[in-house]
C-alpha cells in the first residue's frame, strides 16, 4: 500500500474535561498521543497501544474507551474526560482516588489512571458492587504490581464513599 | 506502535462514503469503531493510504425492530446493542452474544456491523449473523444490494464485499415462537479472544425439540451452521442424545492449533460448550426465550 507523500495535518478541537482545546496534528494522531503530546495532559498513560492493557482508558461521553484505539480527529464531537477531569487536586480527591489511597490499590501507579477512569464510570451504573462484580469490572485493565486484591477492595470502598458511608 | 500516515476522509452521507471508497479503491479502509482496525494499524500490519471515517455519516445509528428482523445500523456500538431492551426482547441471542465481545471499554466504541464486516473467525457476531439467517445490507456505486450472511463470509477476514462497497446495516432474523437461544464461550482470561464458542437456537414443541441449530466461534474458518435437527427432533428435553450431539460438533468444527490451545483441545471445548448451551436452552430460564 502506498503512503501519502506528505502528512495530512488537521486542526483538531476537542472538548476535554469541559474545556475546548485546539491543536494542529496529523490525521493519524491517536487520541492518547493527542492528549499527552499536543495538549500536555500526561495523566493518561500509554501502555500497550493495542487496546489490551487499559492504561489509556478515558471517558468518551461518560463511557470508558481506549484512547489508543481512537483517532483524535474522530473524537471531536465527543466529551472527553481524562483522569485530570476526575480529580486533579490532592486536597480534593475523587471517591475512587480516595479509595485507592486508603486501600493501597497502587504501587508504581502506571496503570492507575486507566483504573480510575474505568471504575469511576462503572460506579455510575453500579453503585453497590460485590467483590466479584468489582473484579469483573476491572478485568479489562492490567496491573503488574498489586495482584489486584487491593484494587478490588478499592472498588468496593469507592462505592461506599460515593454512598456517603464513611467507615 | 503508531499508524503509518494516511489521508482521513469524513463523509457525511452514505453516497459520499461510497464515492470516496470508489476513488481510493484497494488503498482505502472503512473506519467505524476501529477496535479491530486501529490495533492492526498501530502494529503496522496494514497501512492503507486512506481511511474513510464513517462516524459522521447520518442515518447509520439506529436499531429497528420489525416482526421479521432486528436491523442494526453500521454505527450501533456493541454497548448500544447490549443495552437495547427492544432488541434483547425481540432476539435475546443478540444480548447473550454481544456481552461476550471483549471488555466494556471496547464495546463502547466497537460496532456490531463492523465486527461482521471484519469477518474474524474469532468474532462473536458473525456466528450470530449466520445462525439467525441475517441479511447484510450493502451500498456500492451502483446502489444498494443485499447479501445473505451465509454467502457473505468467504474465509478468515474475507468477505464478498467489494472495496467500493459499504455495509450500512445487518438485519438479524427473528426466531419462531417457542425458540430458546444461548451463547457461551471460553477464554483463558476474561475478555480475550475465545478459544471456542457456540451460539445455539433450539425450537421446542411442548417438551420435545422441534429444531436445533448451532454456529461456532474460533473453531471454523468461516461461521457456518451445524443443523442438529435430525439428531434432536422429537426428543424430549430430559432425554437428549448428548453424546451424539458432541460427536456431531467434533466432526463439524475445524480448529487450528496455536500458542493458546491445540486443535484437539478446541474441538473438545466446542463439544462441551455445545452440551452446556443445550442444557441452558432446555432447562427453565426466561432469558433465552425468544
Amino acid at each position: 500500500m502506498s503512503e501519502p507523500a506528505t502528512e495530512q495535518m488537521l486542526d483538531i478541537t476537542l472538548r476535554v474535561n469541559g474545556v475546548h482545546r485546539t491543536a494542529a496534528a496529523p490525521a493519524r494522531r491517536l487520541l492518547s498521543d493527542f492528549l499527552r503530546h499536543d495538549l500536555g495532559l500526561t495523566g493518561t498513560h500509554v501502555g500497550c497501544e493495542h487496546g489490551v492493557c487499559g492504561a489509556c482508558t478515558v471517558l468518551v461521553d461518560g463511557e470508558p474507551a481506549r484512547a489508543c484505539l481512537m483517532f483524535a480527529v474522530t473524537a471531536q464531537p465527543h466529551d472527553i474526560t481524562t483522569v485530570e477531569g476526575i480529580g486533579n487536586d490532592p486536597d480534593a480527591l475523587s471517591p475512587v482516588q480516595q479509595a485507592f489511597t486508603q486501600c493501597h490499590a497502587l504501587q508504581c501507579g502506571f496503570c492507575t489512571p486507566g483504573f480510575v477512569t474505568t471504575i469511576s464510570a462503572y460506579l455510575e451504573d453500579h453503585p453497590d458492587p460485590t467483590p466479584e462484580e468489582a473484579r469483573e469490572a476491572i478485568s479489562g485493565n492490567l496491573c503488574r504490581c498489586t495482584g489486584y486484591q487491593n484494587i478490588v477492595k478499592a472498588v468496593v470502598r469507592a462505592a461506599e464513599i460515593r454512598r456517603g458511608e464513611a467507615t | 506502535m503508531k499508524p503509518a500516515p494516511f489521508v482521513h476522509h469524513a463523509p457525511r452521507t452514505v453516497d459520499e462514503a461510497v464515492s470516496v471508497l470508489g476513488e481510493v479503491g484497494h488503498d482505502g479502509k472503512v473506519l467505524a469503531g476501529g477496535q479491530s482496525l486501529i490495533p492492526v494499524l498501530n502494529m503496522r500490519l496494514a497501512s492503507p493510504g486512506h481511511l474513510v471515517d464513517i462516524n459522521g455519516v447520518a442515518g447509520l445509528g439506529a436499531v429497528d425492530i420489525t416482526p421479521e428482523h432486528v436491523r442494526v445500523g453500521a454505527l450501533v456500538r456493541h454497548a448500544g446493542l447490549e443495552r437495547h431492551g427492544g432488541a434483547a426482547a425481540a432476539l435475546p441471542l443478540l444480548r447473550q452474544a454481544v456481552r461476550n465481545v471483549a471488555h466494556p471499554a471496547i464495546r463502547t466504541r466497537g460496532t456490531t456491523v463492523g465486527s461482521i464486516a471484519h469477518a474474524d473467525p474469532a468474532g462473536e457476531m458473525p456466528s450470530v449473523a449466520v445462525l439467525t439467517g441475517a441479511t447484510v445490507e450493502v451500498v456500492g456505486p451502483s446502489g444498494p444490494r443485499e447479501i445473505p450472511a451465509a454467502d457473505f463470509f468467504t474465509g478468515p477476514l474475507e468477505t464478498t464485499l467489494a472495496p467500493d462497497e459499504l455495509v450500512v446495516a445487518v438485519r438479524f432474523g427473528r426466531l419462531p415462537a417457542g425458540t430458546r437461544t444461548w451463547f457461551t464461550e471460553s477464554a483463558r482470561r476474561s475478555g480475550d479472544y475465545a478459544l471456542a464458542g457456540v451460539a445455539l437456537v433450539v425450537t421446542l414443541d411442548g417438551d420435545a425439540v422441534a429444531a436445533a441449530r448451532a454456529s461456532f466461534v474460533s473453531v471454523t474458518p468461516v461461521p457456518d451452521v451445524l443443523d442438529l435437527t435430525d439428531l434432536l427432533a422429537g426428543r424430549t428435553v430430559g432425554d437428549l442424545p448428548l453424546d451424539a450431539v458432541a460427536e456431531a460438533v467434533r466432526a463439524h468444527v475445524d480448529p487450528e492449533s496455536d500458542i493458546h490451545a491445540s486443535a484437539d483441545y478446541r474441538r473438545m471445548l466446542a463439544a462441551e460448550l455445545t452440551r452446556r448451551a443445550l442444557a441452558a436452552c432446555t432447562t427453565d430460564h426466561t432469558e433465552g426465550a425468544a
